[in-house]
């Protein structure tokens, strides 16, 4: 502050003190306060919880006792100004908490639901003739292979020349456009992407028609934005020194791109593309209404239904037939393969962005 | 191509020869490029197109040929009011929770432990929707029954509880709270990685004035955020309006209106509705199931342009460039 001695506090100092005597230095709780409130709060709840209290009620409760004895005690000791601090603190540390209760419980239901049937005639067998227990998801997952494969293989180089047109040649109103589209694409509903296929090849082949390939076009609509973006960004990290080397050595600017910048980037188009699948290959409704559902394996894209993973389970689950149970477990064991596919794939995203993106030196 | 397989490092005599060459690789890789960027603009155009051409025929058909034989704006309008109606919900549960999230990883969490729950969240954003709606009907619909009913017993005065609460717990109330799950990690996402870039400088400048922790994030993060936060919830809208299968497999089939969030009796999507009803129509029914998916992708058209014009709009600080 100044040397003026005529006004000794500035008005930091008056409103930290917070009263009317400004000598009194705030107090301090006892580190690991919030625990102790928190443990408080628990206890007093268990005990109404034993008294038989509504137990959503009583979280409610927990969550109010929480945040609010915290304020109450820190306001008390420490001022107003600490107590809101606290106060939001628990707050955040509460909603964080609460957020990722149904994802710890979704988590564990899909595991310990799914682990039932987890054994190797679920991956070797076919729904062929089966009723009742037995069968698998064969049929489905190699159906999901075949028409993520295919929208990959439709979507990576069309995703990958559009996205080097807009880093490497784009300008003006047509980079614009297809930069705005792209965004809006991202948010294309997936049951729409699947509309457009049914609509494309109905006027094309007639109504009721449900092909594998239909299947693929629609998750290609929902991927290409993804890995425009992703390979956009990479190319954009390419620091433009290493492009003006290679002009620099009368290199042409097509081959600059594929032996420079395309090269320095591939682990983060690898680790684009990886993601990419991952987002659609779980995509149930274009393929609902595409694909349809079929018992058998159908290895041909081009010809009648094919069966996939997602609509394995989601037919499995609504449409049980005669004996429920053994139906519920495949299609909870489809979900959960559903989701390890999705998980391995982010992660050996990560592990190729980790493992090959250019050193820093 | 094999002519313009030049090696590059030619020597300075020979310039003169490749330089065609290079020109015409040049060009059809431009070319290529180009192309691959338009077609962009021709799919999203084909998907207007295609929904309009298949769609038009159940919006000018005769009233009593479209399915509820009422025409299309009284098939339509009641699944587009369930639609807005579940992302609401959504949209106001998940927001909080989502900024929460994105603060408490941004600001409160240990370092160390944040970036494994960032890397935790942006797992979760990538589970199928299957999963989130084998989830909800199984475990969170048969959990919410004793609650719904109090709200039921209690609350019944506010049009939303009214009543009689569902006993399978299949709801509109849990099919938003499963959609604010799944947008959940979206919104912490896009709302974490622009509190990350608040400038350093100015949260210690706020912390070095002698603000507390809440001050600062409320004096530095959250003015500069902002746009992240609405963006993300946008984001988050227009995922929450187009989710099918998860409300698919928790709501069944009913078209009505109705405020009613805990009954046995719901609105349902339009979304959801097409994935219900698409595998058994046929006809004139497949039209208007084309033409409602049509309505959804105008609002989730206009959402996300919303959106996207709220992040253009703060370009300067994204993380691009």
């Amino acid at each position: 502050m100044t040397t003026s001695t005529s006004e000794p506090t500035g008005t930091v100092g008056t409103e930290k003190a917070g009263g009317p005597s400004p000598a009194r230095r705030p107090g301090k709780l006892p580190p690991r306060a919030a625990w102790i409130v928190l443990g408080v709060a628990t206890a007093v709840a268990l005990l109404l919880l034993l008294t038989g209290t509504n137990p959503a009620l009583l979280a409610v409760g927990l969550v109010v006792a929480n945040v609010g004895g915290i304020y109450m005690w820190s306001r008390l000791v420490e001022g107003p100004r600490a107590a809101k601090d606290r106060m939001v603190t628990a707050i955040v540390t509460t909603s964080f908490a609460i957020a990722m209760i149904p994802l710890v419980s979704l988590l564990y239901t899909v595991v310990s639901r799914g682990s039932e049937r987890m054994d190797g005639a679920f991956f070797t067998n076919s729904m062929l003739g089966v009723v009742g227990e037995g069968g698998g998801a064969y049929h489905a997952i190699i159906g999901t292979l075949i028409v993520t494969g295919l929208a990959a293989l439709i979507s990576v180089p069309i995703g990958i020349m559009t996205a080097v047109y807009l880093v490497e040649y784009g300008k003006g109103r047509l980079a614009r456009a297809i930069t705005f589209l792209v965004d809006v694409m991202t948010g294309i509903p997936s049951i729409v992407a699947g509309l457009f296929a049914v609509a494309l090849f109905q006027l094309l082949f007639g109504p009721g028609i449900r092909l594998g390939i239909m299947g693929a076009v629609a998750l290609t609509v929902l991927m290409i934005p993804v890995v425009v973006r992703s390979v956009e960004e990479m190319l954009k990290i390419v620091p433009n020194e290493l492009r003006e080397a290679s002009y620099a050595l009368g290199v042409s600017k097509w081959r600059t791109i594929v032996k420079v910048v395309l090269r320095t980037s591939v682990a983060g188009i690898a680790t684009g593309i990886t993601l990419s699948i991952a987002r659609v290959i779980g995509e149930t409704a274009p393929l609902l209404i595409t694909l349809g559902a079929v018992t058998g394996v159908n290895l041909n894209p081009f010809d009648g239904r094919m069966a996939s993973l997602p609509v394995f389970s989601y037919y499995s689950y609504v449409a049980p037939g005669a004996s429920p149970e053994p139906s519920i477990d495949r299609a909870w064991a489809a979900a959960l393969v559903l989701m390890l596919i999705v998980m391995a794939l982010s992660l050996f995203a990560r592990l190729i962005s980790y493992l090959f993106s250019p050193k820093t030196r | 191509m094999s002519t313009t397989l030049e090696p590059p490092a030619s020597p300075p005599g020979t310039a003169v020869k490749t330089k065609p060459s290079r020109q015409v690789g040049d060009r059809v890789f431009a070319g290529i490029a180009t192309g691959a960027g338009s077609l962009i603009l021709v799919v999203l155009a084909g998907v207007a197109a295609f929904l309009l051409v298949e769609g038009i025929p159940a919006i000018v058909a005769p009233p009593e040929d479209v399915p509820g034989e009422n025409g299309f704006v009284a098939f339509a309008g009641p699944l587009l009011f369930g639609t807005m109606l579940a992302a609401t919900i959504a949209l106001v549960v998940a927001t909080p929770f989502g900024v929460g999230v994105a603060l408490f990883i941004s600001h409160f969490a240990p370092r160390r432990l944040a970036q494994g729950l960032g890397y935790l969240m942006d797992l979760l954003a990538a589970i199928p929707s299957l999963v989130y709606g084998l989830w909800g009907v199984t475990v969170l619909a048969p959990a919410t029954v004793p609650s719904a009913q109090w709200l039921a017993d209690n609350l019944g005065f506010i049009p939303f509880f009214a009543g009689p609460a569902s006993t399978t717990g299949r709801t509109m109330l849990v099919a938003g709270l499963v959609l604010a799950v799944m947008i959940l990690p979206i919104i912490s996402a896009v709302s974490r990685e622009v509190f990350l870039q608040t400038p350093q400088l100015h949260e210690e400048a706020a912390l070095a004035l002698g603000a507390t922790r809440w001050e600062m994030i409320k004096m530095a993060v959250l003015p500069f955020g902002r746009s992240g936060i609405i963006s993300g919830a946008m984001l988050g809208l227009g995922r929450a309006l187009g989710e099918t299968i998860a409300v698919a497999l928790i709501l069944s089939g009913l078209g009505i209106i109705t405020f009613n969030l805990i009954g046995g009796q719901n609105s349902l999507t339009i979304a959801a509705n097409i994935a219900l009803d698409f595998p058994e129509s046929s006809g004139l029914a497949v039209n208007a199931l084309i033409a409602s998916g049509l309505v959804l992708f105008l609002v989730t058209f206009l959402v996300n342009a919303f959106a996207r014009y709220i992040i253009n709009r703060r370009r300067e600080f994204s993380g691009a460039n």
